[in-house]
Formats: C-alpha cells, sequence, structure tokens
C-alpha cells in the first residue's frame, strides 16, 4: 500500500514529465531541481507557521518560476533544451539551499495537507491515497480541459511540428515556456506531496528523478497505452504506480537499495532502446516467414 | 498586394561557404495573380519564398504585403495574412493530431487564441463541407490522425488549411514536387479550384516547366538569385515549353541544365 501512496504522488510529477517529453518533445531536466524545490517551499512553510495547503500552492508557483527560467533560456537564448533544463536545474540546487536554509528539515509532527484525513480516522497510507487519487484525477480532468482549448491545442502541436504551429499564426516561443511553466509547476507540486507524505524535505531527493518520471511515462504507455489524451494521462497514473510496485516488488527479492537507480536506469535504456531492437528482430521475422 | 522591394539575402556571410541567394530582387503581384516561379536548383525560388514568408529575414530592400510593411515582423506575425504549403507534405501539417484539430488551428490564424474549447460544434460542420470538395472522402475521417494519411491528402488538406481563412498572399513552395505525378496533377487540380474561388493572388514555386505554363496568368523565372524572365497574360498562354528553354538559353547564356525541369 505504501507503493500505492507513492506512486500516486509521484503521478503528478510523472505528468509533468509527459507534458515536456511527449507533448513538447524536449527532454526537461529542470525537474530534477524543481522537485526539490518543492519539497523545500513547502518544508520552510510548513515549519513557519504557514497552511500546508497554501503551503502546496506555493510550492506550485516556485516550480512555474523554475519552467519560466528554463523557457526563457531556451527560447529567448537560444540554448538548447537539455543544457538549459541542465543550467536551471544547477542554479536551483543553490536556490533550494537558500531556501531551505540547511540541506534538510524534518516535518514529523508538523500540520501536512494529509492531516483532515487523518483526524477523520484513516492511516497516513490510506489518507496519502484518497487524497492522491482526488487530486490526481482533479488534475486529469483540468489538463484534459486545458489541451482542448485553443490554447492547449497550440502547446501539443508545437510538439508535433513547430514550422506548421508558426505558419498558424503562433508564436512557437510562448507556447514552449508555457509547457514548461505547466510541467514544472506540477513537478513542484509533487514534490511538495511527496515531502509531506514521507515528513521531511532534502535537496537531493530531485537526484535522479527524470528516470524515474521517464520510467513511469513509459510503463504506463507500454502496459496501458491509450488514444484519447483522458485515458492517456490516467495510463502515466498506473504507469507511476506500477513502478512503485516493481520497485518494492525487487527490494523485497533482495536487491540492495543502493542499487536502485542502476536498476531503474536500465529499465529506461532497455524501453527507450525497444524501436531499434524490433528493427534488429523484423529481418529476423521475415527469414522466419520466408522458410515457412 | 504583395510588393518585393530590391531584396538582398546572402547566407553564411563572410564565410568560405558565402552564397548570395537573392540579388535586388523586385517584384509586385496585384490582387489576384496567380504567378508560377520557376528555376533551376539554387536559382532562389525557395529562398524569396521564405524571406515573404519571414523563414529568413532580408539583409536590405523591404517587402509589403497589402501596404503595410512586414520586412521586420517575425515568421509568426506574418502569418496572419499568409497562407503556405510546403514541399515536404509532413511539414504542413500535425501528424499527431487529428484532421479536425488541424483545420480547427489553421481557422484562427491571425487571431488572438484563448481558453476556448480548440474546435466548435459549428466549426466542425464548416470543416466537414470543405472536406467533402475535395473529394478525398476524408469528410469521414474528421477525427483520424493526420500522420495516417498519404502525402497527398496530406498536401490537400494543408492546401485547404492555407486557405480556409482567406490569406492576402497564398506561398506554395513546390507542393506537389513529393507526390507522384497522378497526385501531383490532382493537387494542382485543388489549387486552381481554391485559388479561382477565393480570387488569391498566389506566388507558386514549382520545378516543372509545363506546370509552371499551364497555371496562372503569370511566369517569372529566376537564375542564380535574380529575376530573368517575367511573362505575363497573352504572350504566357501561348508560352510552350521550347519557347521557354529557348528564351532562358538567350538571357542566362546558358543551357537549362535540369533534368527535374525537362523529364517532368
Amino acid at each position: 500500500m505504501g507503493a500505492v501512496s507513492l506512486g500516486l504522488l509521484w503521478a503528478v510529477m510523472t505528468i509533468g514529465v509527459f507534458i515536456t517529453y511527449r507533448v513538447l518533445n524536449i527532454a526537461d531536466l529542470t525537474v530534477e531541481g524543481s522537485i526539490a524545490m518543492g519539497a523545500a517551499i513547502a518544508a520552510k512553510c510548513i515549519i513557519s507557521g504557514i497552511n500546508p495547503y497554501l503551503a502546496t500552492c506555493l510550492a506550485l508557483l516556485g516550480g512555474m518560476a523554475a519552467g519560466l527560467a528554463t523557457g526563457l533560456l531556451h527560447t529567448q537564448l537560444k540554448i538548447p533544451a537539455l543544457l538549459s533544463g541542465i543550467l536551471t536545474m544547477i542554479a536551483l540546487w543553490s536556490v533550494n539551499l537558500r531556501i531551505m536554509g540547511t540541506s534538510n528539515i524534518s516535518l514529523l509532527r508538523m500540520g501536512t495537507v494529509y492531516q483532515p484525513l487523518e483526524n477523520l480516522g484513516l492511516n497516513k497510507t490510506y489518507a496519502i491515497i484518497v487524497l492522491g487519487l482526488l487530486f490526481v484525477f482533479a488534475l486529469i480532468t483540468i489538463l484534459y480541459w486545458f489541451f482542448g482549448t485553443e490554447i492547449g491545442s497550440a502547446i501539443r502541436a508545437t510538439g508535433n511540428n513547430p514550422h506548421m504551429v508558426r505558419a498558424q499564426g503562433i508564436n512557437t516561443n510562448t507556447t514552449i515556456i508555457l509547457g514548461l511553466i505547466i510541467s514544472n509547476g506540477l513537478v513542484a507540486m509533487s514534490g511538495a506531496l511527496i515531502a509531506q507524505s514521507q515528513s521531511y524535505s532534502d535537496v537531493q531527493m530531485g537526484t535522479g528523478a527524470i528516470i524515474i518520471g521517464l520510467a513511469s511515462v513509459i510503463i504506463g504507455e507500454v502496459l496501458f497505452g491509450s488514444r484519447n489524451f483522458y485515458t492517456r494521462m490516467v495510463s502515466l497514473m498506473l504507469g507511476a504506480v506500477t513502478y512503485r510496485i516493481i520497485i518494492a516488488l525487487v527490494l523485497k527479492m533482495g536487491m540492495p537499495a543502493n542499487d536502485l537507480k542502476l536498476f531503474t536506469a536500465l529499465t529506461v535504456a532497455f524501453a527507450l532502446s525497444l524501436p531499434v531492437f524490433k528493427s534488429y528482430l523484423n529481418p529476423l521475422r521475415s527469414l522466419f516467414k520466408e522458410v515457412e | 498586394m504583395l510588393l518585393v522591394n530590391g531584396i538582398y539575402k546572402v547566407f553564411n556571410a563572410g564565410t568560405v561557404n558565402e552564397k548570395t541567394a537573392l540579388q535586388d530582387v523586385s517584384v509586385e503581384l496585384k490582387e489576384g495573380d496567380f504567378v508560377t516561379l520557376i528555376g533551376g536548383n539554387g536559382a532562389g525560388k525557395s529562398t524569396l519564398l521564405n524571406c515573404v514568408a519571414g523563414v529568413y529575414g532580408v539583409d536590405r530592400g523591404s517587402i509589403l504585403i497589402d501596404n503595410n510593411d512586414v520586412t521586420r515582423l517575425p515568421e509568426h506575425k506574418r502569418a496572419a495574412v499568409l497562407g503556405r504549403v510546403f514541399q515536404d507534405p509532413m511539414m504542413g501539417t500535425a501528424a499527431n493530431m487529428g484532421i479536425e484539430e488541424n483545420l480547427a488551428l489553421a481557422y484562427r490564424r491571425g487571431q488572438r487564441r484563448g481558453l476556448k474549447w480548440g474546435i466548435s460544434r459549428k466549426e466542425r460542420e464548416l470543416f466537414r463541407q470543405q472536406l467533402k470538395r475535395l473529394e478525398l472522402g476524408l469528410e469521414d475521417r474528421m477525427t483520424v490522425k493526420v500522420g495516417l494519411l498519404s502525402g497527398g491528402q496530406r498536401q490537400a488538406l494543408t492546401l485547404l488549411m492555407a486557405t480556409l481563412k482567406k490569406p492576402k498572399v497564398l506561398l506554395l513552395d513546390e507542393h506537389t514536387a513529393a507526390l507522384d505525378p497522378k497526385t501531383a496533377n490532382r493537387v494542382l487540380e485543388i489549387t486552381e479550384q481554391l485559388v479561382k474561388e477565393n480570387n488569391l493572388t498566389t506566388l507558386m514555386v514549382t520545378h516543372n516547366m509545363r506546370d509552371a505554363i499551364r497555371h496562372g496568368n503569370r511566369l517569372i523565372m529566376m537564375h542564380e538569385g535574380r529575376i530573368i524572365l517575367d511573362i505575363n497574360g497573352q504572350e504566357k498562354k501561348k508560352l510552350t515549353v521550347e519557347d521557354l528553354l529557348e528564351r532562358f538559353g538567350r538571357v542566362s547564356g546558358e543551357e537549362f541544365a535540369n533534368d527535374r525541369a525537362l523529364l517532368s
């Protein structure tokens, strides 16, 4: 159950990664910094006595600012998208330390967004699952609406074919920046929710986050893939949960926790190289057919 | 409607790869003019079109569309008054989006885009009627992803997208070059039809001399970044491929060496 609750919170981040990686067709590394930033902002706000819900919204704003920074580096200063993301990510490390004042903050015995549900008698894990489900489905509904609007359609088309989008009178710089803002806002919000669920925020928590996000996107698409934008986002949520369950299983089977990132990286590398393997397999298959 | 005023364009200026693509090119298109633009490889046809569209800035000279100076406007701002179809059928549409979604994007060319739903029921009906007239059966497949269409279907769709919102100038950049001859002819027929119905001011680049002669009311030939021939009205109607080759030889002092133009 712990894996499911954690998966739901990472699903928010997965949807953010999906917006850049699949919708905009950009591999955005900003997320490594913005997820930790969300956690940092939420933790600092909560220990300063700010309402946890407000703190989570402030985390959203912080992430959006990070996305804006990457977007400006990429579109205005013409730095390649990958490098722009790395620059913001590195800068955020220092920013996050500044926000927190130390390298980690404990939220034990502090109010969190899950508190009201816990007060109703749910244990924390179930409180996270209930809130996570509500939140993720609300988010998916809002995003489904947004990406169906005129602006949303323009963002989707930008990742598809920027030439065509400019020929239709749309400024692709604007659509790219908007996409990055939304994506990183969600990632930071996810960071805020995760920090509150595990009761601490750590400046290192973003390390490898992009790979976890990509793994979840790919698992979701491969296992639950679908055409409609709404069900596509639902499949991302399922992908994020499945990833957590797989990790919990391999840990139970005795894999050392230190090897987790290697395991995840190899899984993602394998999934991303599937098209290459398929093209190797296809000639073989046709060979077999000829033999038959 | 379109006034190109003494434009120059040099690529890679100051390097060993320096290439003068356009030298003092001036041309004026009146409202309703359908100009075919022909020339060999590297003559500057596509560069001229891209300069008008704002893909490249010009080094000197100015470009006016309907008496508005657009020389300094970025590509997406000029798009408000331009319709464009590209040589590569992949370039004009968003492959992962549906036919109706592509049309809806095009239908809002030049307008502010807000948080209204991207396509309305009324528009869907309009798109269906327009698609029907292409006679490609696309009206029954409006939600199909454009990536699943053939090159010819995509070019026909791009043409419709370019003219759905009447442009001041329609720019066609060898839009049939990547198609097989039969499909190319069908797309040219559709082009004729749309241009005529909307009385569009059109600039069509082509490699094919016969197409350049058969279509439009005016023919312009370019060579090494300059306009070397400009044939109009009655004279254009009587033109043959042999005439064109002969006149090209006289003006440029060279043979028209381009297999694609001669053989097709």
